[in-house]
């Protein structure tokens, strides 16, 4: 098991670097700069600005500097559009805010869900069954552009009860409708694979044997149908898991919540480079490491599978 | 050299001395204040910096207003009062200022503000070192030495500026510049710190190392989210100040902002395309509309690069006339825009909207004119004329695209290929004369028509459509050195309506929702260059 781990850990080094190479590429490709804007600027004073960033060098020099910021001093370089702030800075302020909101409906959304999957194979075809899989498909089809407005609607506009937007630090009332709406598709999601999992794991055979000697339903349920029934459930979550926590755009712009999704995506329309790459490299970190907690998962809830 | 208000200049001529009260939060009669002096307001994106000297965008320089004051502030109307300074004398040349500083102004650390600090802040801005993207304002002020400093060739020390003692600050020209005072309300110009940006270097203006002189202080900061300013009690008129705290929300969606806005969460924001109607009947005194100094317009690819039809004046003239302006402002935007039939908006100061011939005729001729003149172009069923149009992606230029290329489809049977590109893309394309027909606007750097009439001379680094013509740069040129410039400007309008380089579509209004209880705002300001401390809250 050790072992296995720092091979992935030894093999996810050279995928960050591919990722680093091509996003790179891609992002210079793209055309106009961090400082094309509508009144160009003199020859001398954008010499000035790209001499300051270093843009006149060579794009292999570039690169090369880039990397070398990052592993010496884990500096992911300044922003070239937000002048004043470093992407360390952007990061460091946008990433705990997404963290605590995606974070949230991570635990919001996987309760809800499974629970309700569980519930709905135990009684299947029965109304409670129904029920379930009724919320579940209304869930699904709200996705978040469309429950922001509903929420706000209701909650802010009509019953006046929560603010519509900011995150004014995290407080309470800032967070409902932004969870709400980030949770409630994913819950959808997690609910139907509980369910269709649960449903192969108590028709197979070793729960009729279970059943067969006498066990009581609960234990039946807990100790022998739920944890196997997890192992599909475990590779959805780990994706899902790295989507919540890097911020939703929709949710970042709806919102107000200043999360780092809205920094992703205003930094790949402004050409702001290094913020553009930090968030990618920081994505791309958490689903490789995410994705490696989920293989380790996998040999935790199923015994068959071993490293 | 650029030229600001002319009429301004002109009154400067007479009197060379300037003092007066400064303006400030002036309560109105039967007003009682509001025991919350919050200011709460929506901005678009995150500003930039709060740098004097590095921020470029809107959103920064009307947060750099409050943190930071210069020599010169503006009023209401947008006149010229004092600041740091109480005044200045200028010679006869008018190319040596002296500022004569106030001495009770103060940094939010209780330090002086001194002429010293002016001359490190000025120097900054063109030391190539800082990199500054407004470092080209240095080279407007004609400050004498500015050139090499910029290349670096020579030391910032070099720079025309000196601080005589303290409270007395002696800037030398290039150029005679009568309105060179106007300059000094911009943000770029503003004092900065040299010992707690020497200490700690571009963390300086993060809320818990910033040190400034305006009548607040910045002390919250969440990137995207939100920036706080509040009162600066070492402020030399903090006495006549009365909004305790300023916050700017950062609110990308506009419909999101107006919910948030009737929800009772901001005191201002903008009103989305198209809503304002309804909004207006529905909130009378909240819904506001006033002109701006911008212009929309469409550019003709005039280069190598551009079509040949467009290389036909008649043609030009006929796709202009034959765009119903009034459908344009009146049932797609709704906000109180105006139509535009010369580049320069009305609004702008000291300018006389010359009735060029087009303006003059009713739609129904300007069509009957279009029709005849395309045709005698030789364009017609059996030489269809077909264009690409281009503008930047956006729900609001898209529909406007779709109504000008109707209505030449209807009326002349053009065929206009609408392309939208994303906005950086855009520039590209648009910058390298790789496009036929494009959108552009241009809003006023300052409040004088030459900011918008120079796009169009051959030399300007904005002419994206290549509009090349002799008399229109010898007119520009020449405007520069007179007291009154207008009868230049209405024969380079009139150059324009005959020569139709570009298609002037409408001017622009802010629109807004102010709460009835925001007073004070400086609707009159055209550049819209207000300070939170002069407004307050009512009851």
């Amino acid at each position: 098991m050790l072992n296995y781990t720092f091979r992935r850990v030894l093999v996810a080094i050279p995928t960050l670097l591919i990722l680093i190479v091509i996003t790179f590429l891609l992002m210079h490709s793209a055309p106009g700069g961090p400082f094309t804007s509508e009144r160009p600027l003199p020859p001398q004073v954008l010499a000035n600005i790209e001499a300051k960033y270093g843009l006149n060098d060579p794009l292999y020099v570039q690169l090369w500097e880039y990397l070398k910021g990052i592993v010496l001093h884990f500096d992911f370089g300044p922003s070239f559009v937000k002048k004043s702030q470093s992407v360390n800075d952007i990061i460091a302020q946008g990433f705990p805010i997404t963290l605590t909101y995606g974070g949230l409906s991570f635990i919001f959304a996987t309760l809800i869900g499974g629970t309700l999957g569980v519930v709905a194979a135990i009684r299947q075809n029965t109304f409670i069954d129904y029920f379930a899989v009724g919320i579940s498909i209304g869930a699904q089809v709200l996705p978040n552009f469309v429950m922001a407005p509903l929420l706000v609607w209701l909650f802010t506009l009509t019953l006046g009860w929560l603010p519509g937007g900011g995150w004014n630090g995290g407080a309470w009332p800032n967070l409902i409708m932004p969870v709400i709406a980030l949770a409630t598709s994913y819950m959808a999601s997690i609910s139907r694979i509980t369910r269709s999992s649960m449903l192969e794991v108590l028709n197979s055979n070793y729960i009729r044997t279970a059943r067969a000697k006498g066990l009581p339903e609960r234990t039946v349920i807990l100790r022998h149908a739920l944890k196997p029934s997890l192992v599909p459930l475990i590779s959805y979550l780990g994706v899902a898991f790295v989507g919540m926590i890097t911020g939703s755009v929709i949710i970042d712009v709806y919102f107000s919540t200043g999360g780092l999704g809205q920094a992703f995506v205003n930094s790949a329309l402004s050409r702001d480079y290094s913020v553009m790459m930090g968030v990618t490299i920081l994505l791309g970190s958490l689903t490789i490491f995410f994705a490696l907690l989920a293989d380790l998962l996998y040999a935790w809830v199923d015994p068959k599978i071993r490293y | 050299m650029k030229k600001f208000t002319t009429t301004l200049a002109a009154s400067l001529l007479g009197a060379t001395m300037l003092t007066g009260a400064a303006y400030s939060a002036t309560v109105m009669a039967g007003d009682t204040l509001a025991a919350d002096q919050t200011f709460t307001y929506r901005v678009l994106d995150e500003h930039s910096s709060v740098d004097p000297q590095i921020v470029e965008d809107v959103s920064g320089s009307e947060i750099v207003r409050d943190l930071f004051e210069g020599l010169m502030n503006q009023d209401a109307d947008g006149n010229l009062i004092p600041g740091v300074a109480t005044g200045y004398t200028t010679n006869e040349e008018k190319n040596v200022y002296t500022f004569t500083l106030r001495e009770d102004a103060k940094w939010s650390n209780g330090e002086p503000v001194t002429a010293g600090d002016f001359v490190y802040a000025w120097q900054r801005l063109v030391d190539p070192n800082t990199a500054s993207p407004y470092s080209w304002f240095g080279e407007l002020m004609s400050i004498e030495g500015v050139g090499p400093v910029l290349a670096g060739e020579a030391d910032p020390s070099t720079l025309g500026v000196t601080a005589i003692d303290d409270h007395t600050l002696e800037v030398r020209l290039t150029a005679s510049l009568p309105y060179f005072a106007l300059m000094t309300t911009h943000g770029s110009t503003f004092p900065s710190p040299q010992a707690v940006i020497e200490e700690f270097g571009d963390d300086w203006t993060k809320p818990e190392n910033i040190v400034s002189n305006g009548a607040y202080v910045l002390t919250e900061h969440v990137s995207n989210e939100r920036s706080v300013r509040e009162r600066n009690p070492m402020y030399w008129n903090n006495d006549e100040t009365i909004i305790e705290k300023v916050v700017a929300l950062v609110i990308n969606d506009e419909n999101t902002a107006l919910t948030r806005y009737l929800a009772g969460e901001l005191n201002r924001t903008e009103v989305p395309a198209g809503q304002y109607p309804r909004l207006h009947e529905e909130y009378p005194d909240q819904a506001i509309s006033f002109p701006r100094l911008c212009s929309y317009y469409y550019t003709f690819n005039l280069s190598e690069n551009g079509p040949e039809a467009f290389r036909d004046v008649r043609v030009r003239q006929a796709l202009s006339y034959a765009i119903d302006r009034s459908i344009i402002t009146e049932k797609v935007l709704q906000g109180g825009q105006f139509e535009a039939f010369t580049f320069t908006p009305g609004a702008t100061a000291g300018f006389e909207v010359p009735s060029v011939e087009y303006s003059t005729m009713t739609q129904e001729s300007r069509d009957a004119a279009a029709v005849a003149l395309l045709a005698d172009a030789g364009y017609g069923a059996d030489n269809p004329l077909t264009f690409n149009m281009l503008y930047n992606t956006s729900e609001g230029h898209k529909k406007i695209a779709i109504a000008m290329s109707q209505m030449w489809k209807q009326k002349l049977g053009v065929t206009a290929v609408l392309a939208n590109q994303e906005w950086k893309t855009f520039l590209e394309t648009r910058g390298n004369q790789d496009f036929e027909l494009a959108r552009g606007a241009w809003c006023g750097d300052y409040n004088e028509a030459s900011t918008f009439l120079d796009l169009l001379t051959s030399q300007s680094g904005y002419n994206d459509g290549k509009f090349a013509s002799d008399e229109v740069d010898t007119l520009m040129n020449e405007a520069k050195t007179l007291t009154d410039a207008t009868a230049n400007y209405t024969r380079v309008e009139q150059i324009l309506a005959d020569e139709m380089p570009v298609i002037p579509v409408y001017h622009y209004a802010g629109v807004y929702m102010h709460t009835a209880n925001l007073k004070n705002w400086p609707i009159n300001n055209v550049e819209q260059n207000w300070y939170s401390r002069d407004l307050y809250i009512a009851e």
